[in-house]
């Protein structure tokens, strides 16, 4: 049974983790119609970025708590800034292009970033500065459950209330929705879209990079890489919960870490990304809108 | 253009950039040793940089804006390698100086030459092959590899366990891979186009993570070697005579592939697949079985990538999962992007300069792929239809003016 649970709150954390990435994906989905295949690349920068500031930080003696929060503040700030930046790079240019051309670009997007990290820093895994102590009121539990885990648990539990908060009641997230729903009304009604683009972008980001800074300090190294798996596992749980919305995501991601953390314990650890495919592909095949999504026709 | 604003907008950017750049191009440490490196000459090879790619982009955009009508009468002719085509005298003219160059190619230059350029025709292959897919049918494939794969291991496995040679397993290799091809497009190819892209690419990934799991079938990620090399009528070759033959089978295959592709490109097929790309629904409306158009779209564009991990198998003599990582789907698309989607002359240029270009430029080889991540985006943002693009067939007639 130990192993159970055990399994559990390892699927869990795995779950929100991805859906702290995956609720990017939905956001830019829902708003733009747009698979953005860089975004576990900006994960993978905000990753790096907090694990460089960690370090440097660490080096020159600071406190473990001043390290954290500047770290995380780091990670939060450039990976939003990327985000921002690859939008009207790669994106802005082509919003009335045909459907692929963007999608094309996102996949340049994600190749290049990760081998501009590649090159600026190293292809080795670097190991990742523990910023999260062991709690002394973990210790009954700590076999079962890691301070670690809590606080991602924690975190994301936090991020998320804040977000909804965001898309609920603030004025961009109002716009936000309004944009998805209908962007030509939207534009009529007086909400400057490219600010809400932009916008949706650098939260999706700011999200994202809090992920990377969880996955690290809970996986304990990183390297260029890591991005591209954790995206496309990611795009799975969003997918997973109906791509553009909200809750799906969440809900996608918590199927997904789970049924992931179960297999790997009870099936093989060796096809632990294989399941992740494989269900990717069955729910495309199956129910493409997803759990919560609506169905849409295609108009002509 | 050069106004003080657009220079005041220009050192913004670079500014910008500097600041987005500077964490990870700046600062590097060394997390075991404990040491810290501050590489301040980073941010000024940055600033600049920035700052005339800003001015490049900016004199591109200028030159657009601000080009005189006629561009739209020029396209239709296109380009300058299109003209030579049309002409016949000049047609006749160009294949004979490249056939020349491609029978003296490996008699002339190294062995080691030659088989750069067997690697690069296999890569004009492949592009032609995706091109069939993603260029005419407008199908996106990001899992393209995995057929490749799926020819290569086809042929190690049937030469390491049964003997099998090159010559019987060609064709076994290419259907199997088009098996492959009609399995995964069957349930697939009625999802939307970017949906599409991301199951191909997970497929592509599993076929891989197999590979390299499953150590009894294909003998993990140690992979396999010594499968024989493709043999002359049942005489065996020395390796400098092998790798001029391999050279001179890939020669073949180019030409085939070409001629079926252009004949292709001209068949009701090849015009059904175009309208598909161009408006799903119209085109069902024309009476086109979309589903099973789709389907041979993407078992032929199979099809041609398992030939093509055969020949792979054959020359290399050796196969393992690392060959086929999604990276080498993706420099198969930049190849179809950059030569230009469904033009088949823009493909075969695509090809050669993306994989010849690293190889004489050893220096830049390690950019090699930041250049085509770069290379996807800018051509989408710049140049959507590519190097050469594809010319429509259109039929126009001479209006006569009214004389007033």
């Amino acid at each position: 049974m130990d192993y159970f649970i055990e399994l559990f709150f390892s699927g869990l954390t795995r779950g929100s983790i991805y859906a702290l990435i995956a609720l990017g994906y939905t956001m830019v989905y829902g708003i733009i119609g747009l698979i953005n295949f860089a975004h576990g690349e900006i994960y993978m920068i905000g990753a790096f970025t907090s694990f460089i500031v960690a370090t440097v930080l660490s080096i020159y003696g600071f406190p473990l708590l001043a390290i954290v929060i500047i770290a995380g503040i780091a990670a939060v700030v450039w990976s939003s800034s990327y985000g921002f930046t690859i939008e009207k790079i790669a994106y802005k240019p082509l919003r009335h292009a045909p459907r692929l051309s963007p999608l094309i670009s996102a996949i340049g997007m994600s190749i290049f970033l990760q081998n501009y990290v590649l090159l600026a820093q190293t292809s080795d895994f670097l190991p990742f500065p523990t910023l999260i102590p062991d709690f002394p009121f973990m210790e009954p539990i700590a076999h079962i459950v890691g301070s670690t885990d809590l606080m991602i648990l924690v975190t994301t539990v936090v991020v998320m209330i804040a977000l909804t908060f965001v898309i609920k009641f603030t004025k961009i997230g109002k716009a936000m929705r309004a944009t998805a729903q209908d962007r030509t009304m939207a534009t009529l009604v007086g909400i400057n879209v490219n600010n809400v683009i932009s916008a949706t972008f650098i939260v999706g980001s700011a999200l994202a990079a809090v992920g990377g800074l969880l996955i690290a300090s809970h996986i304990g190294q990183i390297n260029f890489y890591i991005g591209f798996l954790a995206g496309i596992k990611a795009f799975t749980a969003a997918v997973l919960g109906g791509i553009g919305s909200i809750p799906g995501a969440v809900l996608g991601s918590l199927i997904l870490g789970l049924t992931e953390s179960f297999a790997t314990g009870y099936v093989s650890s060796d096809y632990e990304d294989v399941f992740a495919f494989m269900l990717l592909v069955l729910i495309l095949i199956f129910k493409p809108s997803g759990l919560l999504g609506k169905a849409t026709n295609q108009k002509v | 253009m050069f106004s003080l604003k657009e220079l005041k907008k220009g050192l913004l950017t670079s500014l910008w950039f500097v600041f987005l750049t500077f964490p990870i191009v700046v600062i590097k440490v060394d997390p075991i040793a404990r040491t810290v490196v501050w590489r301040w000459e980073n941010v000024a090879y940055m600033a600049i940089g920035t700052f005339l790619v800003y001015f490049l982009v900016r004199f591109i955009q200028y030159r657009r804006e601000n080009r005189p009508k006629p561009a739209a009468a020029r396209e239709k002719t296109g380009s300058i390698v299109h003209r030579i085509l049309q002409n016949p005298t000049q047609r006749v003219f160009l294949v004979a100086v490249v056939a020349t160059i491609a029978v003296f190619f490996p008699h002339v230059l190294s062995s080691y030459q030659t088989n750069v350029m067997t690697t690069a025709l296999m890569y004009v292959v492949l592009g032609l092959g995706l091109n069939i897919v993603v260029g005419m049918a407008g199908l996106l494939d990001l899992g393209f590899v995995a057929f490749y794969a799926v020819g290569a291991y086809t042929y190690s496995l049937l030469n390491l366990h049964y003997g099998l040679g090159f010559w019987t397993i060609l064709p076994v290799g290419g259907l199997m891979a088009a098996f492959f091809g009609v399995m995964l497009g069957f349930p697939v190819l009625r999802l939307r186009g970017d949906y599409l892209a991301i199951v191909t690419l997970g497929f592509g990934e599993i076929i891989r993570l197999i590979l390299e799991n499953w150590g009894e079938f294909s003998k993990g990620p140690s992979g396999i070697s010594n499968i024989s090399r493709p043999s002359f009528f049942g005489i065996e070759l020395g390796l400098e005579q092998s790798i001029i033959y391999t050279y001179y089978l890939m020669v073949i295959f180019v030409v085939i592939t070409i001629f079926i592709v252009n004949r292709l490109q001209d068949s009701r097929l090849g015009r059904a697949w175009i309208a598909l790309r161009e408006d799903e629904i119209a085109c069902q409306a024309m009476g086109i079985d979309k589903r099973k158009t789709k389907l041979v779209a993407f078992s032929l564009g199979a099809f041609w990538a398992g030939i093509m991990g055969v020949m792979f198998a054959a020359k290399t003599t050796f196969v393992n999962p690392s060959s086929f990582t999604f990276l080498e789907s993706a420099i198969i698309l930049a190849i179809v992007v950059l030569g230009g989607m469904g033009s088949i002359i823009g493909v075969i240029f695509g090809a050669l300069i993306l994989i010849l270009m690293p190889e004489y430029l050893r220096a830049l080889s390690e950019y090699r792929m930041l250049a085509f991540g770069g290379i996807l985006v800018c051509m989408m943002v710049f140049r959507p239809q590519g190097l050469i693009s594809n010319i429509r067939r259109t039929y126009t007639f001479e209006k006569k003016l009214p004389k007033n």
